[in-house]
């Protein structure tokens, strides 16, 4: 099923969840809502929903106005933080319960409820604790009676908020291969909310940045991974490390000295130069169109070492760290030069 | 706090290294222990005191109950007056656990589930029954609907009775009992939050089929509760309905009323044999209570 | 614009909400608030002069005086006794513990007229304690010390139950701070300790007092009933009613019930202290 999202705004007194926000999902897509909290993501998850109305704004699914329709009517899955099992229902009740409360035209035998909810506990891998209450189950069960729950309905959009953030790494882990394969074989459009960006890389089709309300970029993994589009994004998406630099006379400078780095399409003034620790390399500190700083600290374990490098610009210190091979030779108190060999350039924030 | 000079600490710390007896160092160590000579003292007046206060007079309605031997007792209980008052009591109490019952969880709902502006005001409102004196209690419906109440006149034109008849016992009754069992369900309800009932929502429920099928469920402990001292309370209710009772043996007597109309009329083993029935009553809902209490870890 | 324009955007997703508060709101007036505004609408009635010539009475500030005093007295008692029972039920592990415990709660669940009978046939003096204390020349039962034990009675739960959590959640660590720091027994008890407990302790004796002023049951039988000697002010409201004199008695009883409204306000007043001191909530 087809979602769209158009201008849609929300306020909570003064304070602004959700700003003009726009965005489609395509029909069996797995979008990832990524972002910090009170960036809005679970909101505009919960006014997907139905939890929530917008102040302003249309939500459609598949061409049909949503916002006119109750939770229930919407026909949509929602999966909990935590669960929201009801507790004096046994799993299998539980995974019931959407059929069971149908009114009596559309509801379904005793039989057929049967099987179907044997087929999803099958599905979840717990059909043998199908007697068992939730109180009796780890989280990432419980997680598991929450989905099959949720699906029990055939819904036309399957809703996650941070699912799995209750749970510990390990379990987490397990749990996010394991929706992808959902996914996967089911089809059904996806939603998931995650604060977590390893998560959302890892799983979605797509994923969606947010921050303060607003969308910072929407795109595949790679797309946000490789080619952010704001500071927002970069340092929110894998690792960043931010050297302040001035675009003069279309040259970029640190500390008065040319780089020899393309602008970007920069006009002069501050700017914000982002790279990941892996896309800087270690060079001889005498040269030009270099980075100069001391090494202060070397640390890590495995093939990579992480090289916490301290710049030095007009008395003021910008520490950067930098992903060294073990075998390059490096001491604590040397000096060394750094060059960027993938990077962007951003406005310098006011 | 004044700070000990040097050598006394030193001298506290040597008295220590003395080796006294393990138990001695043991004591020591438990600074939150009192010394035992305080300690069977407040045993001891605590005992005295709930003793003298509670225990014996509560003995006492047993004595006295069968200090006439068995037969009285039996035929006291046996007696048409005391069976009325008997029944008429658990009409009464019946009325009121339904009435309450359900205002609690309507009110429980509107108060847990939602947020307003006023709540609190609200429950203080709620609460008001607890602070006003049962002869007021059955005071303010005598003035209501009293023969020279303000609603006397109309009533009397209808031939409608509330006042000296059962229905103003019931309405008196509630009164006092009101706030009992929305007092359970709300904190518990406030707790367990919205998500089940927004799952069961999302799930295609309505609205009534979540009250019954997940929000019920989830309070049935604290129902109970309520419904069992509401119950209790109603039963035992005294002073209101005095007031608003007509005292009518066989007919408005409550059994409150009926022991107070046998003890004043001198015939104290019957009195206290009906009131030994309710001192059971009361002491069936402690051990009830304690029970459900340890169910729901109340507390 | 959109099709949407005309749907309220202010929904609540969880249903009922007009409905339950209404009912809520339109039971509560039937039952508590028309009734106790019948109360004062009475005593408007009558006029200012008029009102206080009735409480000025011999008789009914007689009844005021001894209700009130003698509800302060119990209280202070049970403040007394009940600080006793409660650290001996929560500090002290001994034989029959719970069982004194569950006793605790006895005067709460007793209906007051059995209560009243019970106490009126022990302190008589052919009465278990009224033989005993007769023999010293001590009367109690219909006089207002009766009045005074009835009122011991019901109010013995309150400070015990409201102190019992406070002094149950105080932790330890603070205690063994303050014996570390040099502190005696008695030092701690009195600086560390009782401080913590004593928005609680005022909560339960305001709570007693507030039990005991309007308390009927269990007082009529033991009290004598004298006017002027020992009767107190919930049996005058009684005793008018009976007359006919509803004005009477709604003046008396909005007294109480002014008094009973006062004391609530403070009892919230201590209780959201003793959260701020302990954070815990009553």
């Amino acid at each position: 099923m087809q979602i769209s999202i158009r201008d849609v705004t929300k306020r909570f007194g003064d304070f602004t969840a959700l700003d003009e926000v726009r965005l489609d999902i395509r029909s069996g897509e797995l979008v990832a809502l990524l972002g910090p909290s009170g960036s809005g993501k679970t909101t505009l998850l919960r006014i997907v929903a139905g939890f929530e109305w917008p102040d302003e704004g249309e939500v459609q699914f598949d061409g049909e106005d949503a916002l006119s329709h109750s939770v229930g009517e919407r026909h949509v899955g929602f999966v909990f933080q935590h669960y929201a099992l009801f507790r004096h229902l046994t799993v299998f009740e539980n995974v019931a319960f959407g059929l069971r409360v149908r009114p009596r035209r559309y509801r379904l035998g005793e039989a057929d409820i049967r099987k179907r909810v044997e087929r999803l506990l099958d599905l979840v891998q717990l059909g043998w604790l199908a007697a068992r209450y939730p109180q009796q189950l780890s989280g990432g069960q419980r997680q598991r009676v929450a989905l099959a729950r949720a699906l029990a309905i055939e819904p036309r959009v399957l809703l996650l908020d941070e699912p799995f953030g209750a749970l510990d790494a390990k379990v987490r882990k397990e749990l996010r291969r394991w929706l992808r394969h959902l996914h996967t074989e089911l089809h059904v459009t996806s939603i998931f909310v995650t604060h977590d960006q390893e998560e959302a890389l890892e799983v979605a089709d797509r994923v969606v940045v947010m921050d303060k309300g607003r969308i910072q970029q929407a795109g595949t993994p790679q797309q946000v991974y490789d080619h952010p589009r704001t500071p927002a994004v970069h340092e929110f998406i894998g690792e960043s490390i931010v050297v302040p630099v001035t675009i003069e006379a279309g040259e970029v400078r640190f500390a008065g000295e040319p780089l020899g780095l393309d602008p970007q399409g920069l006009e002069s003034g501050a700017a914000q130069l982002f790279a990941r620790p892996h896309d800087l390399a270690i060079v001889p500190s005498s040269g030009e169109h270099r980075l100069r700083g001391v090494v202060r600290r070397i640390h890590g374990i495995g093939p990579a070492r992480r090289v916490e490098i301290a710049l030095e610009a007009n008395n003021r210190e910008t520490l950067i760290e930098v992903d060294a091979l073990r075998a390059q030779p490096l001491r604590v108190g040397e000096r060394v030069g750094v060059k960027p060999e993938q990077y962007r350039l951003f406005r310098a924030e006011a | 706090m004044t700070v000990l000079p040097h050598f006394e600490i030193m001298a506290g710390h040597e008295a220590l290294y003395d080796m006294a007896p393990a138990r001695k160092l043991q004591r020591k160590l438990d600074v939150r222990a009192d010394p035992p000579a305080v300690k069977w003292a407040i045993i001891a007046l605590t005992v005295a005191f709930l003793g003298i206060f509670i225990v014996v007079p509560l003995i006492n309605v047993f004595a006295q109950a069968f200090a006439k031997g068995v037969r009285v007792y039996l035929a006291a209980l046996a007696d048409p007056d005391a069976l009325a008052a008997i029944r008429l009591t658990v009409v009464v109490a019946f009325s009121a656990v339904v009435a309450n019952g359900v205002f609690g969880l309507t009110a429980a709902w509107a108060i847990a589930k939602f947020d307003f502006r006023g709540k609190n005001f609200l429950i203080t409102l709620i609460d008001l029954p607890f602070s006003v004196s049962p002869v007021i209690a059955g005071l303010v419906f005598v003035l209501l609907f009293g023969l020279q109440g303000f609603a006397g006149p109309w009533l009397a034109a209808h031939d409608i009775k509330i006042v000296f008849a059962v229905p103003g016992i019931i309405l008196a009754t509630i009164f006092v009992t009101f706030p009992f069992i929305v007092r359970e369900l709300i904190p518990l309800m406030q707790e367990q939050g919205t998500e089940e009932e927004e799952a069961a929502l999302s799930l295609g429920a309505s609205g009534l089929t979540t009250f019954f099928r997940v929000t019920l469920p989830n309070v049935k402990w604290a129902l109970l509760y309520g419904v069992l001292i509401c119950n209790a309370r109603a039963m035992g209710e005294f002073g209101a309905v005095s007031v608003v009772s007509g005292h009518i043996r066989g007919e408005t007597n409550t059994m409150p009323l009926h022991i107070e109309a046998l003890y004043e009329g001198y015939q104290s083993a019957p009195a206290f044999a009906v009131a030994s029935l309710l001192a059971l009553l009361a002491l069936v809902t402690l051990v009830a209570k304690t029970a459900l209490e340890k169910r729901t870890n109340k507390g | 614009m959109s099709a949407t324009a005309a749907l309220p955007r202010r929904r609540r997703v969880i249903p009922g909400f007009g409905i339950t508060l209404g009912a809520t709101v339109l039971w509560l007036s039937l039952i508590v608030l028309i009734p106790l505004a019948a109360l004062f609408l009475k005593a408007s009635e009558l006029s200012l002069g008029e009102f206080f010539a009735i409480l000025a009475s011999r008789r009914v500030l007689h009844a005021l005086q001894l209700s009130f005093s003698l509800s302060l007295a119990a209280a202070a008692v049970n403040l007394v006794f009940g600080m006793l029972v409660v650290w001996a039920l929560v500090r002290y592990r001994f034989p029959g513990r719970r069982l004194l415990d569950a006793i605790v709660d006895i005067p709460f669940a007793l209906p007051t007229a059995v209560a009243g009978i019970a106490l009126t046939n022990l302190y008589a003096e052919s009465g278990w304690f009224g033989g005993l204390l007769a023999r010293i020349g001590i009367e109690v039962a219909f006089t207002p010390l009766g009045i005074f034990v009835a009122l011991v009675f019901i109010g013995l739960p309150f400070v015990v139950r409201t102190v019992q959590p406070v002094l149950e959640d105080l932790e330890k660590e603070l205690e063994e701070a303050a014996a570390s720091l040099g502190a005696s027994r008695f030092t701690i008890v009195r600086r560390v300790v009782l401080p913590s407990i004593v928005p609680a302790l005022l909560t339960g004796f305001a709570l007693a007092f507030a039990r005991a002023l309007g308390e009927y049951g269990s007082v009529i039988f033991i009290a004598g009933n004298l006017p002027n000697v020992s009767e107190i002010a919930p049996l005058l409201i009684v005793i008018r009613l009976q007359e006919f004199r509803y004005a009477d008695a709604s003046a008396i009883a909005v007294v109480m019930l002014v008094a009973a409204f006062l004391l609530l306000f403070i009892i919230n007043a201590l209780q959201r202290w003793s959260e701020a001191r302990t954070g815990r909530r009553l």
